[in-house]
């Protein structure tokens, strides 16, 4: 079997929207330390928290696609690097929006998670 | 890994950076535990119906799990850097890896191994590097 690249495109636009959804649910976050009714309220227009709503929302279309591109014959050996790629647009994505520092740490970490899916995906034939 | 867990409860002086990887901890375990539990009710499954859904217990069960855990990724993103705690997300695979071996007897071989001991090292490196 092999994986089509639609099936790859698939899961790749998953990770990409999945990284947008952190993105959301991390500037959602903040209005909590107003109290855990700020989790769905907001005090301002549109008095709910759309941004935690829409990290949420991003997060089910991001499985969506990615349970369309897991399907066979979609290889998950294949597939589950790309997964983690999303972790790297993450950390780009909190670079730009939140001003977070990239420490050697950070990229280190990331490395090797990014390198365990990849062997995970390898051993999941 | 699992040490430096629980040092960031015990010093309750200084949680500033450790605690929410620690919630993405737990936050990972209830993500798998809920895969499992969906997977469990996608075998169980006699249609595609949505009522069928619905009935599904261990499929709603895992649904509500997934609630619960992403509520705790929220709680733990309002105090943690993004740019931490989203790779940590990766320890799902690790969890969902030994249980569906141990549960379903799927295979387990070692490129899994290789790929758990890589992926519990790089969120131990994550770990760390919050400490600072």
């Amino acid at each position: 079997m092999k994986t089509p690249v639609s099936h790859m495109l698939l899961v790749l636009l998953a990770a990409f929207i999945g990284s947008f959804g952190g993105v959301f649910l991390k500037s959602g976050a903040g209005a909590l330390r107003q109290g855990w009714i700020y989790l769905v309220v907001s005090r301002e227009p549109p008095f709910f928290n759309w941004k935690l709503a829409s990290g949420v929302a991003l997060f089910l279309l991001s499985s969506y696609f990615f349970v369309l591109g897991i399907r066979p014959p979609g290889e998950l050996s294949v597939l589950y690097p790309m997964i983690s790629l999303g972790y790297i647009f993450t950390l780009l994505w909190a670079r730009i929006f939140f001003k977070e520092p990239l420490t050697r740490m950070k990229f280190v970490g990331l490395f090797l998670i990014v390198l365990g899916v990849f062997f995970v995906g390898l051993g999941s034939k | 890994m699992s040490a430096t867990v629980t040092e960031s409860a015990q010093i309750s002086e200084k949680p500033a950076r450790r605690q929410p990887v620690a919630l993405v901890f737990c936050c990972t375990i209830l993500g798998a535990a809920a895969q499992v539990l969906m997977k469990t009710g996608a075998n169980h499954m006699t249609g595609p119906g949505l009522l069928g859904m619905l009935t599904n217990l261990p499929l709603m069960a895992g649904y509500c799990l997934y609630g619960i855990s992403t509520l705790l990724l929220v709680v733990a993103l309002k105090d943690g850097e993004l740019s931490l705690l989203y790779p940590v997300i990766a320890l799902t695979y690790v969890w969902v890896t030994v249980l569906s071996f141990a549960l379903f007897h799927d295979s387990f071989n070692p490129w899994k191994l290789l790929g758990i001991v890589f992926i519990v090292s790089g969120v131990a490196v994550l770990g760390k590097g919050g400490k600072r």
